[in-house]
């Protein structure tokens, strides 16, 4: 397909562009990927809820490493490394700011439920 | 040599070199633009963190409203993933068709992209309609408010992406595929590329965890 060798080095040698091959691979992933969780949700293929939503989860981690892979062609070595670390950071804040967001509201709203008459009935 | 030597030995000028690089090497244009660019985008993905913290604080506040089984319907949120989908897909090929100087195909699935990226938009559109038809609007509950902020923030940015997108069309047939435009290309991939990512994030957490 590519018989034409392209001619002129552009400037710019960052992000490597990645090759047909590689979005048609990524396509098809991120495709049977997608499909995966939502026939499982859809038809209820497996009983246990909990079960199934850590599956989904399952599928999300692995989409979003194949995007990050096939689309965004990250690799270790692009700009120096410098756009890993970034990636890295990110993620150590994400990780923070969601967990801890939950962890705290998870408490605070199991602390400050507001009583039935008869929770409070059986308050010690 | 003692301390005091070395300084009376240092002249104003090589004083000054210490502090200003006086000849700094070459920076081509735009060598910074693609870090800088992924340094926005990972900002942005800060935002959508806060904007998921958000939704899972406040997914189960319905206020005796309306919940995620009553108001979403998974088949179209199949549709609209399958658009983004075509759409990532289509991308790559505009840049692989960039990367071979191809003015008119990169041009043609640009605009192939936008159909689709358009599609995803107009059912996304027609989603929000049909939940504040329903009465389902943002003021309704906690759950809604932080579903419309999340889902419309991800809209958002599709559209602006779309805007981007057709702008860079004109662009490169005003300018052809010149370095500028192709740089700008990357940096579009990027952001595009970059919101399907977290649309992974919205259907699985937001969509399929709320019909379980």
């Amino acid at each position: 397909m590519s018989e034409h060798v392209h001619p002129n080095h552009h400037g710019d040698d960052h992000g490597s562009h990645g090759s047909l091959r590689d979005y048609v691979i990524g396509f098809i992933l991120s495709v049977v990927l997608t499909a995966i969780p939502f026939w499982l949700v859809m038809t209820g293929a497996i009983a246990d809820k909990s079960t199934t939503a850590l599956v989904i989860m399952a599928f999300a981690a692995v989409q979003i490493v194949v995007h990050m892979i096939y689309f965004l062609h990250m690799n270790t070595k692009s700009e120096n490394g410098w756009t890993v670390m970034a990636l890295i950071f990110t993620i150590v804040i994400l990780v923070i700011t969601l967990s801890g967001s939950l962890w705290v509201m998870y408490h605070l709203n199991h602390n400050m439920m507001p009583m039935t008459s008869h929770e409070m009935g059986q308050l010690p | 040599m003692t301390a005091t030597a070395m300084k009376s030995e240092l002249t104003q000028p090589q004083l000054q070199a210490a502090f200003y690089d006086l000849d700094e090497h070459d920076h081509p244009e735009g060598g910074s633009t693609m870090l800088g660019f992924w340094m926005y985008l990972m900002s942005d993905c800060l935002i959508f963190a806060m904007l998921f913290a958000a939704y899972g604080v406040l997914g189960g506040s319905f206020a005796a409203g309306p919940g995620p089984k009553d108001l979403f319907d998974l088949k179209l949120i199949a549709l609209n993933t399958a658009m983004l989908l075509f759409s990532s897909i289509t991308y790559g090929f505009a840049m692989l068709a960039m990367e071979k100087d191809n003015r008119g195909a990169t041009q043609l699935w640009l605009l192939v992209t936008a159909v689709f990226g358009a599609a995803f938009l107009f059912i996304e559109l027609y989603e929000f309609s049909h939940l504040i038809h329903e009465g389902a609007t943002p003021m309704r509950s906690g759950f809604l408010t932080a579903f419309f902020s999340l889902v419309g923030t991800h809209g958002l940015h599709v559209t602006f992406g779309l805007i981007w997108l057709f702008t860079l069309v004109v662009q490169i047939g005003k300018k052809g595929l010149i370095p500028a435009n192709k740089r700008r290309l990357m940096c579009l991939s990027l952001f595009w590329h970059f919101l399907d990512v977290i649309w992974i994030g919205v259907f699985t957490f937001v969509y399929l965890m709320g019909m379980l």
